[in-house]
């Protein structure tokens, strides 16, 4: 009993420790490739080819002075980053990130948690990061916060829809909701293939849900300065970037389990290595989107989410019941 | 009982990211939709009008150059021309044809710069960065023929700082081989994308008869179909020897303005190209020493004559006779004039400038009314102001 309090503790604190590090060394390998992108070396003082960047940060933002506006509703100023994190941090915890593994002779599920309905309780779990960003935008007593807070809510709230329709069609294929049996259900062939569309929905979604470019409309630097996160500053700024990041870091690891295959891959490589070389190319797929696309316009991407995305994601969700309840019964 | 609908009151800028300097809105919102706009300016005030009133003739050329400091060039051509006017002066032909040409250059420069930041505007931002690439070629240029990237203060009043250095014909035809590519990079970058010809297409619409009003110039006029270009309208610096187009567009819209501006950068590229390959040998300044100071090596050091009038020169520099002039000239942003009284002393009673942004600024209320803020985002781009023009 103690040993099994002992390895999910384990488990749960290396995954927490690891996403901050990936979220440290996810900015500078952001920075990095738009250094890149855009004819420059990116940062490269802080250490070797700038690789203690991350850890200059880190500290910067911490001894930064905390400055709270005056007028703001206190609780809820300080509240926004923290449930913004929480909600971030939260849905990684269903995922599984490797084949199980033999831990003092025990087979240990490379897997915080696998409740049955572990994909309900990832999309549950990541809209609530949503509240962070409406919250935070609204209590700075900032007309940009405010803004970029409005905009959020409505983007979240249309995309959210489409994103959740998209991953019906995988669900219906693999025939459940828990993630590794959607992951065991790939071994032969990945989702990718027969969910095409399913995946395209999903992964424009999950731009949207992150709030990355083309879609990063609540903190639009041309429009809204920095959106809901204008009044913030030092480690609350950075708990709103972290959730951020490692939303980034969430979704990409869901579309690799739910349209990848998860963990599965030859075996040459271990299982989790296989896992975080297909998160790595969504994320740097993330970047690259950033570095080229100029952002929609809001009417524009509200009536995308609605009249185009939710359509689609619909008709593929209805053609995969007629086929699971036809072809493939 | 519903409570009284009041407009959100956001004042925008002097600093924000996307104002283009310090530009301030104040914007009257409901949600996201501007029901009224109202330009404050002034944040970049810097009295070039008056300070050259109390600098020579030819001391004035480098604040002129501060202005629009985009294309430092057009506005000294401007300047130049009116006192040359004043003067009764007419300058060789082969200052003309380099005038032309770094008026071109600068329009290119000026014009990538456009490209950058309204795409910088709309969210892509690595276009910004090609742009600024390529710009610093044509600096490289100017730097190379006058000394300096930003403001040369090359055109003087009778010719120009010096003549083409060597090797600078090489550098240009090297330039306009590569230019065609700078274009369909930025076309596949953003005329390609849908989402870039979404941004732009129907926002910031003004209509002609409006733009007329308002006395638009440059691209944005002739975004509404009006064929205004004073390089066709009123020829100046010998303007009429070469042959180019005019684009024009007509819905009036910012993705017209953002091709338009693509096009006249291959108007300027031949205009450049004809006035390299048929480049006059002779002067490239006046022979009136009164005017143009002798030549150091080959006058001053050997001639007292020559000496006496240097000193005066620069000194006092010289007299103009009473009276005015006006000269405007086609500047990337539309038509940048200059208009000198002299009282007969060296130095200029009055310069006053006609700045195409200021004009062009005031149509913004216009453009955005019950509009979406990115909308106004797209209009401050599209109209290409540059604050330095705007509060000179």
């Amino acid at each position: 009993m103690a040993l099994t309090v002992g390895i999910d503790i384990g488990k749960a604190l290396l995954v927490i420790i690891f996403l901050q590090a990936a979220f440290g060394y996810l900015t500078l390998i952001e920075r990095k490739l738009l250094g890149r992108f855009q004819l420059r070396p990116g940062p490269n003082r802080a250490g070797p080819f700038g690789l203690l960047q991350p850890l200059a940060d880190g500290v910067k933002l911490l001894f930064k002075e905390e400055i709270i506006p005056a007028g703001v509703d206190r609780f809820v100023f300080l509240i926004a980053p923290m449930l913004s994190l929480l909600g971030a941090l939260m849905a990684f915890a269903v995922i599984p990130f490797g084949s199980p593994v033999h831990i003092f002779g025990r087979l240990v599920p490379l897997q915080i948690a696998g409740p049955s309905l572990s994909l309900l309780y990832v999309f549950a779990v990541a809209s609530l990061g949503v509240y962070g960003i409406v919250l935070g935008g609204w209590s700075s007593q900032n007309k940009y916060g405010l803004l970029g807070g409005l905009r959020s809510s409505a983007q979240i709230i249309s995309y959210e829809l489409a994103m959740g329709l998209s991953v019906i069609g995988v669900l219906l294929a693999a025939g459940s909701a828990d993630l590794n049996q959607i992951v065991s259900a790939q071994t032969r062939e990945w989702f990718v293939f027969p969910q095409i569309v399913g995946f395209i929905v999903y992964f424009i979604c999950a731009i949207a849900e992150t709030n990355r470019a083309p879609f990063d409309l609540p903190e639009a630097e041309q429009e809204l300065v920095a959106g809901y996160h204008t009044e913030y500053t030092g480690m609350k700024f950075a708990m709103f970037f972290m959730a951020e990041y490692i939303n980034m870091i969430t979704v990409s690891a869901l579309a690799t389990t739910l349209f990848l295959g998860g963990w599965h891959g030859p075996a040459i490589l271990p299982s989790y290595l296989w896992f975080l070389i297909k998160v790595a190319i969504f994320l740097f797929v993330f970047v690259w989107l950033r570095a080229t696309l100029p952002r929609l316009r809001y009417d524009r991407l509200m009536a995308f989410g609605w009249k185009v995305l939710l359509p689609v994601a619909l008709l593929n969700a209805i053609g995969t019941a007629a086929w699971v309840a036809l072809v493939h019964p | 009982m519903a409570a009284e609908r009041r407009p959100l009151i956001l004042n925008m800028g002097p600093q924000h990211p996307s104002t283009h300097g310090v530009l301030r809105l104040v914007l009257e919102l409901d949600g996201e939709t501007v029901r009224n706009c109202e330009p404050v300016i002034g944040y970049l005030h810097t009295g070039i009008e008056k300070t050259a009133e109390n600098l020579n003739y030819n001391q004035a050329v480098t604040v002129i150059d501060r202005m629009d400091y985009l294309s430092p060039l057009t506005n000294n051509l401007a300047y130049v021309l009116a006192v040359e006017k004043l003067l009764h002066i007419e300058v060789p032909a082969r200052t003309r044809y380099i005038r032309v040409l770094f008026c071109e250059l600068s329009r290119i420069a000026s014009h990538l710069v456009w490209v950058g930041t309204a795409a910088m505007d709309m969210g892509a931002m690595s276009v910004f960065f090609y742009c600024f690439r390529e710009r610093e070629k044509i600096l490289d240029l100017i730097e190379m023929t006058a000394g300096a990237r930003m403001n040369p203060s090359y055109f003087r009043v009778g010719g120009l700082l010096a003549d083409l250095p060597e090797g600078f014909s090489e550098k240009l035809h090297a330039l306009l081989d590569e230019f065609p590519t700078w274009l369909q990079n930025y076309r596949d970058l953003l005329g390609a994308n849908v989402l870039w010809v979404e941004r732009l297409r129907g926002a910031a619409v003004i209509g002609q008869e409006a733009a007329l009003a308002y006395g638009l110039t440059g691209p944005t006029l002739r975004s509404t179909g009006v064929e205004l270009d004073l390089r066709k309208a009123q020829p100046y610096s010998g303007y009429e020897e070469f042959e180019f187009e005019v684009p024009v567009r007509h819905s009036g819209d910012a993705y017209d303005r953002y091709e338009l501006r693509l096009e006249e950068m291959v108007q300027s590229a031949a205009i450049i190209r004809q006035a390299i390959d048929r480049l006059p040998d002779g002067p490239w300044h006046i022979d009136d020493w009164r005017i143009y100071p002798p030549d150091k090596h080959q006058y001053v050091e050997r001639d007292m004559e020559a000496l006496i009038y240097h000193f005066k020169l620069f000194t006092e520099g010289f007299k103009v006779a009473p009276g005015e002039a006006y000269q405007g000239v086609e500047g990337p942003r539309g038509e940048i004039g200059c208009y000198v009284v002299s009282d007969g002393t060296a130095r200029p009673m009055r310069v006053r400038v006609r700045a195409p942004s200021f004009y062009n600024l005031q149509s913004l209320p216009l453009m955005v009314k019950d509009r979406l803020i990115a909308d106004l985002i797209t209009a401050i781009g599209s109209i290409d102001i540059v604050l330095g023009d705007v509060d000179r």
